[in-house]
């Protein structure tokens, strides 16, 4: 067994210097590192989760709703020995007091003495970067603001802000509050002011959407939640740490299920090399194998020579993968910097053991199969060469290395479906790819072939058609990944941009008061010399429909039960507003009454047909109407526009907002200006909004174009290793041409023509793919006019081709240096 | 006496066999003139084939020169090798070393293209025509017969209308009918050329075709012998 052992070493450190290991290693090592990188990085993000998941809620139980909650739920807490809280959550532009500098929209919370039951606000202290403790919460007439809202408004400690109609002075600034999206997930800047300071600000009009909460916290919090949850209305609902912040989890979940899945497509072209690179190791240690045969060696001994020396192969490269691993989370999280806090946890060691264990399935999947064809080496091959390779096992020993992929994919997906949408995708991709690589080698050969280098290299790429389907697949896959990260996301925001009307509203004013409008559009039409319209809006929840009342959780789609759910925005007209139109029923005639308008696509989610009679919920007053026309709504227009619209009159003396859209110039001191006399008024900036998100979409991108550099260097390390499998072929035939006096430069052109016609194809097919993906998500996703690239192609095709000739040269260029009669007589 | 075409002054090889070295060719000295039809023979291992690789530059001697035409080949780099080889030199193989990816035509058409020559392709079928394979110009090898792959072979060393053509037992891995097919055709071009032959083969009745006769043993030459008969004209 030690002899085994030794003389495994022994091979292996032969192989290793003779460079036949290299292409097997760089495909364990990019497998591990793939999965190990991905694996890493969403391990360290779910371990800052849990760690605060104490402290997230800031209690044990929140309950919230979009209307102030009954105090039936106040009192039963307290009655059951619990600790209860209640807190608002809004919206407010904030500014300095005095109207001098800009606005900043912020994330209010206004809390009570108590808060937060569980955890603790952490304040900056210039002391002690760790911050300290606060006591209590910010005093009546005082608010504490984070660091990022004091660097917008240039404000500091004893600054004076306008919130709403109140000035309110700042207390402290907040290093850290106990609630999750604070450090994982950074929305807007954020402001805490005293509960009993919300009634005179004004800001809670019915336009402004807030939540309304009660924190809630002791030992029976368990059979407080089931009683809450069974009085529960809509509109309300409970979280604990059981459900840990539910839509995080989620979002959390999804990235981690697409970075795992893009990992894998590198981890499949991972494979194909892999296998490849087993297929050659097998022809290259025939001789061995039959020689060992010969001298008495069992085929199980040679078994475990081969397989020791591809274990300890595996085990190295897997630590190599893991090792880049750690660095490539890191990168990461560097480049999620923005969304992601970089204060998280290390990452545990099971992403580690993933790794390498994927890295060592996939070995043992492809490379079992001619590890066992080798061990069945017959001895006479030693006496006669010819006699042929022993069968690999053919397509049904693959069904391992199949069996190995479909695994590690069903566990990165975690569920079925979306394994079996990733495995077909792929295939399909490559397949597809494949065939078209098929094709175009096949016209090709129609072409006139001027030249031997072309004809030549040309031909390479015919004798293996196969072969050479698969390399241009797998080469178009990856870059078809990354030209869609770069140039097809570009051009999909600036198609949107431009497909936006240039007088589009940028700027929206919402949470008008009533008596506030005259003043308004005359501040309006003074300043941006324009006649704006008001909109009227009333916020009601549907609860009926031809009398029957809506059961939300009865609805199966998930659109439909989010949608029934909400609170609507409602709103009266006289004629049919801009860039609406009517697709069926009647619009009504002035004086009519009792009916109303729906959008058709809303119609269409939750069931709702032409003469139907809708009930809506307004602060408790209920308004029914029969559906009398359909409209289609352009909501690229930017415009403010409504779901549901009435006849005037209808909705008399209901809580009213008003709503305005306009185009301003970006020079803000008009808005400050309105904003200090309207200090209610909330202002939506679309500019600055869009920013903001792209800003978020430039980053998660750049990450998933990191994770896919993993899936083009699984297309090279799958041009590699067919490359040193047909490394013979290439010998020999070098050989044959030197004999026919070819030179030097001659050998190296025709290389080179082969290499750039695989490259060229390969960016082909990705400047394809990549082309009818963006016209899909244009055309048929984001209904945006589809813009056509000649960049794309470009780029796909000059890039495919210089990069694939640059890594075939690097590969071959070994064989132009052998003297002919050598290889002659090794092949001949 | 004209100038000789190819001339063989003190040539030896020698190869590392293991850790000791091993002398394969022993100083081999000879002149062939222009147009003279050349047997190699010997044994199987006596140094033939090394022989043969080296006069076409294939290899280099460890001791000794080799002049082609009038140049030396000692000082000439691989490339300037090639060149010289691709003027001076054709070739035909034991196992025919066609290139698998090519068609016949493709495969003849090869030596004519490397050269930069503008009607290969109606020159290459000329050739296939000549050795009666016109109607597989489209055919891969391995589509074709042995007989038929060395007369592609045949067709390809004489394309490039070389001085010298050189065969290195070309019947050998073809039976015996076929074989004789193939070393008439091959006697037929040299004659109609009158190129030089020169040609390694243990069949008797081949190297009596030659008109000279040179014998190694474990890598020295041990016989130079010339008959009347010159280009084969004459059967034993
Ligand atoms: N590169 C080499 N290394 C070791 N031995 C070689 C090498 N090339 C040829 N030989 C040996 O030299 C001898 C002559 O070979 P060769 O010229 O092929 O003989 P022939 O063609 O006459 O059969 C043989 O014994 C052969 O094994
Ligand atoms: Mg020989």
């Amino acid at each position: 067994m030690l002899d085994t052992v030794r003389l495994a070493w022994r091979l292996l450190s032969r192989d290793w210097r003779a460079g036949e290991l290299r292409v097997l290693i760089a495909a364990l090592v990019l497998a591990a590192a793939s999965v190990g990188t991905v694996g890493f990085f969403t391990d360290r993000v779910k371990g800052a989760l849990t760690r605060q998941a104490n402290l997230l809620l800031g209690a044990d139980l929140l309950l919230s709703g979009d209307r102030p909650l009954p105090d039936q739920f106040m009192r039963e807490a307290r009655a059951r020995g619990l600790a209860a809280v209640p807190a608002i959550k809004f919206n407010s532009m904030v500014q300095a007091a005095g109207g001098a500098g800009s606005a900043v929209l912020a994330d209010v919370k206004a809390v009570t003495a108590g808060y937060p039951l569980r955890g603790a606000i952490l304040l900056v202290d210039p002391a002690d970067p760790a911050g300290k403790v606060a006591r209590g919460v910010p005093a009546p007439g005082e608010v504490w603001i984070d660091s990022r809202l004091a660097a917008r408004l240039g404000a500091q400690q004893g600054s004076k802000l306008a919130v709403g109609e109140s000035t309110l002075t700042v207390g402290a600034i907040v290093q850290q509050d106990p609630e999750v999206t604070s450090g994982l997930l950074a929305l807007g800047p954020r402001l805490m002011m005293n509960l009993d300071d919300v009634a005179a600000t004004r800001l809670l009009q019915p336009g402004n959407r807030a939540s309304y909460r009660l924190l809630v916290a002791g030992d029976a919090v368990n059979a407080f939640r089931d009683w809450a949850q069974a009085h529960l209305d809509r509109g309300q609902r409970v979280e604990s740490i059981r459900d840990l912040r539910p839509e995080v989890r989620q979002t959390l979940d999804r990235a981690e299920q697409f970075l795992g899945l893009a990992a894998l497509v590198a981890v499949m072209l991972a494979a194909v090399a892999i296998a490849l690179a087993a297929s050659r190791y097998l022809r290259r240690h025939l001789d061995a194998a039959a020689m060992m045969r010969c001298l008495g060696a069992p085929q199980r001994q040679i078994l475990a020579l081969f397989a020791l020396q591809f274990f300890a192969l595996g085990v190295g490269a897997s630590v190599v993968g893991c090792a880049l691993a750690l660095g490539g989370q890191q990168l990461l999280v560097v480049l999620l910097s923005g969304v992601v806090s970089t204060d998280l946890p290390a990452p545990g060691l099971w992403p580690a053991v993933a790794a390498a264990a994927s890295g060592l399935a996939l070995l043992f999947g492809f490379a079992l199969p001619p590890l066992f064809a080798l061990s069945r080496v017959p001895p006479l091959r030693v006496l006669r060469r010819d006699l042929g390779l022993p069968r690999a096992g053919g397509w049904l020993a693959y069904a391992l290395g199949a069996a190995t992929i479909a695994l590690l994919i069903a566990w990165q997906a975690q569920d079925a479906t979306t394994g079996a949408i990733m495995i077909g995708g792929t295939v399909g991709l490559l397949a597809v790819a494949g065939a078209v690589a098929w094709g175009l080698i096949a016209f090709l050969r129609l072409l006139p072939q001027r030249g031997y280098s072309w004809r030549y290299g040309l031909a390479n790429l015919r004798r293996r058609p196969l072969a050479s389907s698969l390399q241009i697949g797998a080469l178009g896959l990856g870059l078809m990944a990354l030209l869609l990260l770069t140039l097809v996301r570009g051009d999909l925001l600036k198609n949107w941009r431009a497909s936006l009307p240039p007088d589009a509203p940028n700027v929206f004013l919402i949470n008008i008061l009533p008596d506030q409008i005259d003043a308004m559009h005359a501040l309006l039409q003074r300043e941006l010399k324009a006649d704006v319209a008001l909109y009227p809006m009333v916020r009601g929840r549907l609860v009926a429909v031809n009398d029957v009342p809506v059961d939300s959780t009865r609805l199966t789609d998930a659109r439909a039960r989010r949608l029934a759910e909400r609170e609507f925005n409602l709103s009266w007209m006289q004629e049919v507003p801009r860039s609406n139109r009517v697709v069926a029923g009647q619009w009504w005639k002035p004086g009519e009454t009792g009916v109303m308008s729906l959008e058709d696509g809303i119609a269409e989610t939750l069931g709702v047909k032409l003469g139907d009679v809708l009930t809506y919920d307004i602060v408790g007053t209920r308004v029914s109407a029969r559906v009398a026309n359909l409209r289609k709504v352009d909501w690229d227009s930017f415009r403010v526009n409504f779901f549901a619209l009435y006849p005037p009159g209808m909705l008399q003396g209901l809580p009213t907002t008003y709503i305005a859209a306009a185009r301003a110039p970006s020079n803000p001191a008009w808005l400050n200006g309105l904003l200090a006399q309207f200090p209610n008024v909330l202002a939506i900036d679309v500019g600055e909004m869009l920013q903001q998100v792209g800003a978020i979409v430039e980053q998660v991108a750049r990450a998933v174009e990191f994770v896919f550099l993993f899936t083009l260097a699984g297309g090279v390390l799958v041009l590699e290793a067919a490359i040193a499998a047909t490394q013979d072929e290439r010998l020999y035939d070098a050989a044959v041409l030197r004999t026919l006096g070819a030179s030097r430069r001659q050998l190296a052109t025709a290389q080179l023509a082969e290499f750039l016609a695989l490259g060229t194809l390969s960016g082909l097919v990705a400047a394809g793919g990549a082309t009818a993906t963006a016209y899909v998500l244009a055309d048929r996703v984001f209904h945006i006019p589809f813009g056509w690239n000649p960049w794309l192609w470009a780029i796909g095709i000059i890039g495919g081709g210089l990069g694939v000739a640059v890594a075939g040269w690097l590969g071959t260029r070994h064989t132009l240096h052998q003297p002919p009669l050598a290889l002659l007589r090794q092949f001949g | 006496m004209p100038d000789p075409v190819i001339r063989a002054v003190g040539l030896s090889k020698e190869v590392m066999s293991g850790e000791a070295p091993l002398k394969i060719l022993d100083d081999v000295s000879f002149d062939i003139a222009a147009g003279e039809s050349v047997a190699i023979v010997g044994a199987s291992g006596s140094g033939k084939t090394t022989l043969l690789g080296l006069l076409a530059g294939l290899d280099r001697p460890t001791a000794g020169e080799v002049w082609l035409g009038n140049r030396a080949l000692n000082g000439l780099s691989e490339d300037a090798r090639a060149a010289l080889r691709q003027r001076w030199v054709g070739f035909v193989f034991q196992s025919f070393q066609l290139l698998p990816a090519l068609t016949a035509l493709e495969n003849v058409m090869l030596p004519l293209e490397l050269a930069g020559a503008s009607d290969a392709g109606p020159r290459a079928r000329e050739w296939l025509a000549r050795v009666g394979l016109d109607a597989r110009t489209t055919h891969y090898p391995k589509q074709l017969s042995g007989g038929e792959q060395q007369r592609v072979a045949i067709a390809r060393a004489f394309s490039g209308e070389p001085q010298v053509l050189m065969a290195d037992e070309p019947t050998g891995n073809l039976d015996g009918a076929t074989g004789a097919e193939v070393a008439e055709l091959m006697f037929r071009l040299n004659r109609e050329r009158s190129t030089t032959l020169l040609l390694v083969t243990h069949e008797v009745t081949l190297a009596a075709r030659c008109g000279r006769r040179l014998s190694l043993a474990t890598g020295r030459l041990v016989g130079d012998e010339r008959s009347g008969a010159v280009g084969g004209s004459t059967t034993a």
